[in-house]
């Protein structure tokens, strides 16, 4: 059925373009303003007492070189790291198992996977409290089981971050992977065992090929925030673990300098936009798998 | 065979268990008589008693589910006449804007909450409600314009061009013939931004007022400073509702065309075809 495409009425008097008034002016007033004025107060100087003076200095960027700051960057990334892996670790096998589900598996587990998911995070968190507290669920089993003999202790140290990390995140490495291993072609596998490749090699060479955009979405999913979610830390860690997160809200909310902290803040939002176009480059795609 | 089926799906198993412990050990000390959650010193009801008579945990439920209804409404008309005009103008900014507009999703909360904050002291707008449903409504509009456009896209185009050539006006093809073929996804959106809404902690503190309080703030403020157990009743109430609006977008989703909720995060997207199992 071929219309000829010739409008026949002028289309140009369309006035459709109204609609897009309220998404233009939000995005320039409350996205795109707010952005270009965090990487203006980032040159700005912070002003004696309160607030900022309107003075063009480099100071905040120097800052972040300091040893103290620098760390915390490299420490956070540490962080993140351990914990995308784990999650990759754990997540990948899930989403990949889950989509070799039957259709009716698939939807139980999805609707499992869907109330933690929805479950606000600081309930999950709290449940990683009761679990880690002195004398709590952890050391009475492990007491119980006679592997230990006193309470470890393992709230507020390190491993306690790392568990609600990948507790808080490891869904959206599940989703991602899975929608990447859903949408998989799995005749091709087939195609790669009847060639002769062993399961090992079918896997590496064509699932895995296939499913990296979703384990690659997943990771920049779990990456990201993992260096921003400064109450985790808070929590699960105490003092003892600072995240890039804590730091700006620390500098915002504590030190009040916000200069430094806009400087933080463009320096973790580079960072952010080189993983995602590295992602887009790797994949060659524009949209992340699993969002949405 | 049977062997090869087995180990997947005990590792489901496990790691579902594992994703569950910490929620469910919440609902049964929420019913523990002892304060202390490493003792269990017998059922009680007392913690939800307390709970009920905190004036200030109400407060701030109420002051939470205004904020998500406010922002969730208000990324709807954003996200859904966004998406609609995008399909239908072709402007030269389009892939710029569109990106600018996605970008609250792409990069970290923090930064959010930091800009979001500077800026709102930048333009003088005293912090309170309205910053906390400006900054909601910012970062919920990509969920509803992603679902809406995603929706647009699987449209069938001649009923609205049919519509026209029949002399119908552009707000009558929009309000008689593509709104009500949107509704679902209109609605999982707002239910997605609902629950991101109810749930934010990192921006809410950042562009919250002194004496407003979300529930989540409130709640990450008790934790923080003491454990009390009338948070575990409050988390048992809380998971109680998110069960049911889980339930709930389950049920929508069989009504409407496209599922509701946040399944979209990875049915929205076509199946691709030949899964062999």
């Amino acid at each position: 059925m071929k219309t000829p495409s010739v409008p026949l009425k002028k289309k140009k008097r369309s006035s459709v373009w109204v609609t897009l008034i309220p998404l233009y002016l939000f995005t320039l007033l409350f996205v795109a303003g707010p952005l270009v004025y965090m990487f203006v107060l980032s040159f700005q100087t912070r002003a004696e007492v309160w607030g900022v003076v309107n003075q063009f200095t480099l100071d905040n960027y120097k800052n972040i070189l300091q040893p103290v700051y620098l760390n915390t960057f490299v420490e956070s990334f540490k962080l993140a790291i351990t914990s995308t892996l784990l999650i990759c670790a754990i997540g990948y096998p899930f989403g990949y198992f889950m989509a070799k589900l039957s259709p009716a598996w698939k939807k139980r587990v999805m609707l499992l996977l869907m109330i933690p998911f929805w479950t606000s995070s600081l309930i999950r968190l709290y449940g990683w409290i009761i679990i880690f507290r002195a004398n709590g669920t952890l050391d009475k089993l492990l007491m119980g089981l006679g592997l230990t003999d006193s309470p470890l202790k393992l709230l507020y140290t390190y491993p306690a971050v790392v568990v609600g990390m990948v507790y808080a995140l490891l869904q959206f490495m599940i989703l991602a992977v899975y929608s990447s291993a859903e949408k998989m072609d799995w005749s091709l596998v087939e195609a790669a065992r009847d060639l002769g490749a062993t399961p090992l090699k079918a896997f590496l060479t064509v699932t895995l090929k296939l499913t990296l955009p979703g384990l690659l979405s997943g990771v920049i999913l779990t990456f990201i925030p993992s260096m921003g979610l400064f109450f985790i830390a808070d929590i699960l860690g105490g003092n003892k673990v600072v995240l890039v997160g804590s730091l700006i809200q620390d500098q915002l909310m504590k030190a009040h300098n916000w200069p430094f902290a806009a400087a933080l803040s463009v320096v973790l939002m580079i960072l952010t936009s080189l993983m995602i176009s590295l992602y887009k480059r790797i994949t060659h795609t524009t949209e992340l798998e699993g969002i949405l | 065979m049977k062997n090869r089926t087995k180990l997947p799906n005990i590792y489901l198993g496990v790691v579902m268990a594992v994703l569950y412990l910490p929620i469910v050990l919440v609902v049964i000390y929420s019913f523990n008589e002892s304060k202390i959650s490493s003792v269990w010193g017998g059922f009680s009801l007392k913690w939800y008693e307390t709970l009920f008579k905190d004036r200030a945990m109400f407060e701030a439920l109420g002051n939470s589910l205004v904020l998500a209804l406010c922002s969730s409404l208000g990324a709807a008309i954003i996200g859904t006449l966004g998406a609609y005009g995008f399909t239908r103008v072709k402007l030269r900014s389009k892939s710029v804007v569109e990106y600018i507009s996605m970008l609250p999703i792409m990069i970290p909360e923090i930064i959010l909450g930091m800009v979001f904050m500077t800026f709102f002291s930048l333009i003088g707008l005293p912090f309170g409600m309205t910053t906390l449903i400006l900054a909601h409504t910012t970062f919920c509009v990509p969920y509803v314009y992603m679902l809406v456009k995603a929706r647009l896209v699987g449209m069938d185009k001649s009923l609205g061009e049919a519509a026209r050539d029949l002399g119908a006006s552009e707000a009558r093809v929009f309000f008689d013939i593509t709104l009500p073929l949107l509704v679902p996804a209109i609605l999982s959106g707002m239910l997605l931004s609902f629950a991101m809404s109810l749930d934010d902690v990192i921006i809410s503190i950042f562009v919250t007022g002194v004496n407003v309080n979300t529930l989540p703030i409130k709640v990450y403020t008790q934790i923080k400073t003491g454990v009390t157990p009338e948070i575990n009743a409050l988390c048992t109430l809380m998971l109680g509702v998110t069960i049911l609006l889980v339930v709930l977008s389950n049920v929508l989703g069989k009504i409407g065309k496209p599922k509701a909720g946040k399944h979209h995060k990875q049915t929205g997207e076509l199946c691709g075809p030949g899964q062999t199992q």
